[in-house]
């Protein structure tokens, strides 16, 4: 027979068969519902997770890359570092011009030097060479005023921008923009004053920083220095692509034979990714197991109503064999039959899981993903095929003579 | 022409150790286009498990069955459900409607499982119940319907795919004797538009509508007999 129609043949009994025992079927997709919505809410959770991590990878620089001679973690030999050519400048124009993954790229060069403003000092501020970039490589934004512009900064201009200790330091009570402070003994003025950073990464913070253009910084306290290129990755997710484009680039420019190993290192904080794949791991775990035990238990629930169902509905099937039903007729009936309960428990489960997660917005940044919502459904489906196919598959083989006989 | 030809029907119940129930002890019978034939005997001769056979909801442990001369007895679950489908209508003694479903849908049904589109199967449904004077009644549920036009509806759904053969096994069982004549006077009207009719029965009147009459006993023929002039 017409495939079509037996379709919706099923679906018709299917429904009819439902109504009768409303009650039933809702108790039956009880774990089925809780499946779904602890399935629902992990990737929620993750999708959570995933975001506050690019959120805070910018915020704390995990996603950005600095090329120097020294790697942060250290084994080898400290003489063999020391020894590699310096960081150049140049090799921050060719990355700059080269570099197709990458959002933003700053040279920079840093000593310690005090920082003087009237009768106040700070007596070791980092002072940082580096170009208008670099406000686009940290996750860091200003308070006030504005960084260095890209003519200031070709220019070499006598500008600064300082961080929020320098700030408090030196101008306790006044507004330090278009002031002239003294570094190292030159002046410069003001142009802007960076957020407080805080917390954890001290040394990565803006905060004791003074910046003035990577040209003035050159001419004033001498241009044969070993310099860091600070890279900001376009994206957190293809950060390993990132770092093999910058080696390329950085061997190329250094004009390494391929038998030779890398003279320069890629650092990256690491911490940060850790954690979060950890923490992205965790719920992995404990979502999955609560899922696939709630489907597991779900699926043995449906498969025992259906069971009862065909039981229930022997003579039925004995009088549909009567006049015509094939095998797979039946079977398609009641497959459709668990289908259909299982996918009503799967909606039931997405509408529960969406107002929690509404509420775990509350929390984290998150929404319930799109895909999430097909795989419900897709997972519902499966599981109703798959616990729904003995007892179809018994209902399928009656002999129909006994099945009109049972009563 | 014939439709049906039995050759030494058996069927044998395996009880389990040695008992055994041997409901039909080698049966023969052709029964030809238009005939009406009426299958008595006493309870537990073995009617309903002959019936069962011609209607290819059972097979006969051994015997050859031939239908409109193709030989049955070999096949599949599947091929069977197809003759039923399209050679043979059924009528109950219970009746066997789906509960749940309204007259019009019981009689659609037999036109879903042969896969006739619905446009179609509509009109031959209505057409149906119309026959059995039930044209008023198609969108009641069985429990809404008296026993006499519940056995009418199993006589549409019967008559709907247009089949070789009707089998009837006690239809007027459960029905009072005037709704039973009712019921007779309708078989009879089939009967007369060219269909085959086998029936099983307990009643002497009720037989009398048949052209031939076949008296089991302890699965075997006892006699068949062709009634002349009725
Ligand atoms: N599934 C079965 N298992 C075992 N024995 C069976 C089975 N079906 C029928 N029988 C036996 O076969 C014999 C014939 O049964 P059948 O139902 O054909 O009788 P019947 O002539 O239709 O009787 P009634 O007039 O009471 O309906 C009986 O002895 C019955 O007990
Ligand atoms: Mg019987």
């Amino acid at each position: 027979m017409n495939f079509i129609s037996e379709i919706t043949e099923g679906l018709g009994i299917a429904f009819n068969a439902i109504r009768a025992n409303k009650m039933r079927s809702v108790l039956t997709t009880l774990g089925i519902v809780i499946g779904i919505v602890s399935v629902t809410l992990m990737a929620t959770a993750i999708e959570g997770v995933d975001r506050k991590f690019e959120e805070s990878a910018s915020a704390f620089g995990a996603d950005v890359l600095y090329i120097q001679k020294f790697p942060w973690v250290g084994h080898g030999d400290w003489w063999t570092y020391r020894n590699r050519k310096d960081i150049t400048v140049d090799i921050a124009d060719d990355i700059e011009r080269q570099a197709t993954l990458v959002e933003a790229v700053a040279p920079s060069v840093v000593t310690v030097r005090p920082a003087q403003f009237g009768d106040r000092v700070v007596t070791n501020a980092f002072l940082t060479g580096t170009t208008n970039q670099y406000v686009n490589t940290s996750g860091t934004s200003l308070k006030d005023g504005r960084f260095f512009s890209q003519e200031e900064s070709n220019g070499g201009r006598p500008v600064c921008v300082v961080g929020a200790n320098i700030a408090e330091n030196l101008f306790p009570n006044e507004d330090p923009i278009g002031k002239m402070i003294k570094v190292g003994g030159k002046p410069y003025r003001v142009q802007g004053v960076f957020e407080k950073q805080g917390g954890l990464f001290g040394i990565f913070t803006s905060d004791n920083r003074v910046f003035i253009p990577i040209k003035s910084f050159m001419s004033s306290f001498g241009s044969r220095r070993d310099i860091t290129i600070q890279v900001k990755a376009s994206s957190m997710a293809d950060i390993e692509d990132v770092k093999e484009e910058l080696r390329g680039i950085v061997r190329k420019s250094r004009m390494l034979k391929p038998s030779q190993a890398d003279d320069f290192n890629i650092n990256q904080q690491e911490l940060l990714t850790e954690t979060f794949g950890a923490i992205t791991a965790v719920i992995a775990a404990v979502g999955f197991f609560i899922t696939g035990l709630a489907l597991f238990v779900g699926g043995i629930g449906i498969m025992n109503i259906m069971f009862v169902s065909v039981t229930e509905r022997t003579k039925e099937i004995g009088i549909r064999k009567a006049i015509g039903a094939k095998r797979r007729t039946i079977l398609l009936q009641f497959l459709i039959e668990s289908s259909i309960i299982c996918l009503f428990g799967g909606l039931l489960g997405l509408i529960v899981a969406y107002p929690l997660s509404l509420i775990a917005n509350q929390i984290l940044p998150t929404a319930m993903p799109l895909e999430v919502v097909a795989i419900a459904i897709i997972i519902s489906l499966l599981v109703g095929v798959i616990s729904g196919f003995l007892p179809a598959y018994r209902a399928s083989r009656l002999n129909p003579v006994d099945a009109l006989r049972y009563e | 022409m014939e439709i049906i030809n039995l050759k030494q029907i058996k069927k044998i119940y395996d009880m389990g150790g040695a008992e055994e129930v041997q409901a039909l002890r080698g049966v023969d019978v052709i029964i030809g286009k238009n005939e009406y034939v009426a299958i008595m005997g006493p309870s537990g001769s073995g009617k309903s498990t002959l019936m069962n056979i011609i209607g290819c909801l059972d097979t006969p442990t051994s015997g050859l069955y031939e239908f409109n001369k193709i030989n049955v007895s070999e096949m599949n679950d599947d091929q069977l459900a197809k003759i039923r489908n399209k050679e043979i209508g059924f009528v109950f003694q219970t009746f066997n409607l789906l509960a749940r479903s309204n007259a019009l849908h019981n009689v659609e049904l037999p036109l879903i499982y042969a896969g006739i589109n619905k446009a179609t199967r509509r009109q031959l449904a209505k057409q149906a119940l119309d026959q059995v004077g039930l044209a008023d009644r198609m969108m009641h549920k069985p429990n809404e319907l008296s026993g006499g036009q519940r056995q009418r509806v199993a006589i549409a759904r019967a008559l709907v795919t247009n089949p070789s053969i009707i089998l009837a096994d006690e239809p007027t069982g459960n029905l009072d004797t005037k709704t039973g004549d009712e019921l007779m006077t309708l078989l009879a009207e089939v009967h007369q538009q060219g269909n085959t009719i086998i029936l099983v029965t307990h009643e002497e009147y009720i037989a009398e509508h048949a052209k031939r009459i076949i008296r089991l006993r302890d699965g075997h023929i006892e006699s068949d007999t062709i009634v002349e002039n009725r």
